[in-house]
C-alpha cells in the first residue's frame, strides 16, 4: 500500500472519459431487441386474409398463466372467417396475466399465433391490458380482404396448409429475423 | 389544496400547473421496492446502460418519505401486503405507484392463496407494466407513459372538474408508446391512427416492416 494507490484509483475513473458510451438513448433511438425475444403477440392471415386461427384452444391450454381466452365458432359458407370448421369468435389475451414465455407460440398448430418484439405495453388501467382478437389480428395486407369471405386459395383447408409452406401470409414477418429464410 | 383553490383560473394558474408538474416530474424519485426478479431489471434500469439518471430519477431512495414514486417491482405476498400499505402510507404527498411485472399488476402465474391478486388491492396504482420481468426499457417507457400523466395532472379540485369537462381524446396522457412519443413524425402517425381506432395494427405493421422488409416484398408490399 503505497500513497499512490488512491490516484491509481482515480486514474481507473479517468480512463473512462476516453471510453465509448455505452449508455443507450431510449425514447429517441430505440435499438431492436434479440431477434427472437418474445414480445406481444400477433394473429396471422392467410395470404386472402383469412384468419389462421381456428380456435382450437391449444394456446389456451398451454399458456401457464392462463393468459388466453377462446371462444370457438362455426364457420358457415355465408360467414367464413378461417378455412376449415372453426374460428375463433372470441380471442383475449390478457397481458397483465402473460409472462411472454412462449408455450402458446409453440403450442400453436397452424401457425397463427407468433411474436413479435413490440414491447412497449405499460398502460394506466388493468382493463386496457386486455387485448381483444381486433387488437392482436394482423393488418390487412395489400392482397388481403377482410373476412368474411369464402375461401379464395383452395378448395378447402388443406390446400391452405400445404400453400402455406410456400406463402405463409404474415406469418413469415413473425418467424424470421432480417435476412434470415426471407427467400 | 391550498391557496389555488382560491386563485381565479386562467392563464397564470394553468402555467403555474404546468410549473409545478414539471418540477414533480422531472425530479421523480422512486422508493426502491425491489420484491424479486423485477427488481434485477429495475437495478439494471439504474446502471450504466440504461441509465435512469438521464431522466432525474438515478436516486432510489430507501426512505420512503424522501420518494415519490414506488415501483412495486416483484410478487407481493400477502404477508408483505401490509408492509407495502405501511411503505405507502410513509410516502408524503404527492405520490404515485408503478406496479412493475405482472405479479404486481396481476398475480401473473402465481394464482394461488400465497400472492395478492394485484397491488392494486392494497394501493391505488397509476401505471401497470406486464412482462414478466420487463426488460429495462420497459420500465423506462412505463416512467416515461407516467410522466405524461404527471404532466396532466390538474392543480387543484377546480382545475379537475374543469379538465373532466373537456371531451376526451383519443390519446388520453399515457397511452402513447415512449419510441412514438417522442418522436413527432411517429407520433403524428399514431395519433392519427388511434383516431381511427387501429393503433395496435399500426405497431403491428411498424414492427414487421423494421424487422422483415424482404420478406413482406413477397407479399407485394414495398
Amino acid at each position: 500500500m503505497s500513497f499512490l494507490d488512491p490516484v491509481r484509483g482515480f486514474g481507473v475513473t479517468f480512463s473512462h472519459m476516453f471510453k465509448k458510451v455505452v449508455t443507450e438513448k431510449y425514447p429517441e433511438v430505440r435499438r431492436p431487441p434479440a431477434p427472437r425475444f418474445h414480445g406481444r403477440h400477433i394473429l396471422n392471415r392467410h395470404p386472402d386474409g383469412l384468419e389462421k386461427c381456428i380456435g382450437c384452444e391449444l394456446c389456451a391450454w398451454a399458456c401457464p398463466a392462463d393468459a388466453i381466452y377462446v371462444e370457438g365458432g362455426d364457420n358457415t359458407e355465408a360467414a367464413r372467417y378461417s378455412p376449415g370448421e372453426r374460428y375463433a369468435s372470441v380471442y383475449q389475451i390478457n397481458y397483465a396475466r402473460c409472462i411472454l414465455c412462449g408455450l402458446c407460440i409453440e403450442a400453436c398448430p397452424t401457425r397463427s399465433l407468433t411474436m413479435s418484439n413490440e414491447y412497449e405495453l405499460a398502460r394506466d388501467d388493468r382493463q386496457d391490458l386486455i387485448f381483444t382478437k381486433e387488437m392482436l389480428l394482423a393488418p390487412l395486407l395489400p392482397d388481403m380482404e377482410q373476412p368474411p369471405h369464402p375461401m379464395r386459395l383452395g378448395r378447402d383447408e388443406k390446400d391452405y396448409y400445404i400453400g402455406a409452406l410456400t406463402k405463409p401470409g404474415t406469418s413469415i414477418g413473425a418467424e424470421h429475423a432480417k435476412g434470415e429464410g426471407a427467400s | 389544496m391550498g391557496i389555488e383553490e382560491k386563485l381565479p383560473n386562467g392563464i397564470l394558474l394553468t402555467t403555474v400547473e404546468k410549473l409545478v408538474n414539471w418540477t414533480r416530474k422531472a425530479s421523480f424519485w422512486p422508493a426502491t421496492f425491489g420484491l424479486a426478479c423485477c427488481a434485477i431489471e429495475m437495478m439494471a434500469a439504474g446502471g450504466a446502460r440504461y441509465d435512469l439518471a438521464r431522466f432525474g430519477m438515478e436516486v432510489f431512495r430507501a426512505s420512503p418519505r424522501q420518494a415519490d414514486l414506488m415501483i412495486v417491482a416483484g410478487r407481493v405476498s400477502q404477508k408483505m401486503a401490509p408492509v407495502l400499505r405501511q411503505i405507502y402510507d410513509q410516502m408524503p404527498e404527492p405520490k404515485w405507484v408503478l406496479s412493475m411485472g405482472v405479479c404486481a399488476s396481476s398475480g401473473g402465474m402465481f394464482n394461488n392463496y400465497a400472492i395478492v391478486q394485484g397491488v392494486d388491492h392494497v394501493v391505488p396504482v397509476d401505471m401497470y407494466l406486464p412482462g414478466c420481468p420487463p426488460r429495462p426499457e420497459m420500465l423506462m417507457d412505463a416512467i416515461l407513459r407516467l410522466w405524461d400523466k404527471v404532466m396532466h395532472e390538474p392543480l387543484g379540485d377546480r382545475r379537475r372538474v374543469q379538465m373532466e369537462a373537456v371531451e376526451p381524446s383519443a390519446t388520453p396522457p399515457g397511452s402513447i408508446p415512449s419510441s412514438y412519443f417522442y418522436n413527432k413524425a411517429k407520433r403524428a402517425e399514431w395519433e392519427q391512427a388511434a383516431k381511427e381506432g387501429r393503433e395496435e395494427q399500426l405497431r403491428i405493421e411498424n414492427w414487421m416492416r423494421e424487422h422483415s422488409g424482404a420478406a413482406l416484398k413477397l407479399e407485394g408490399k414495398p
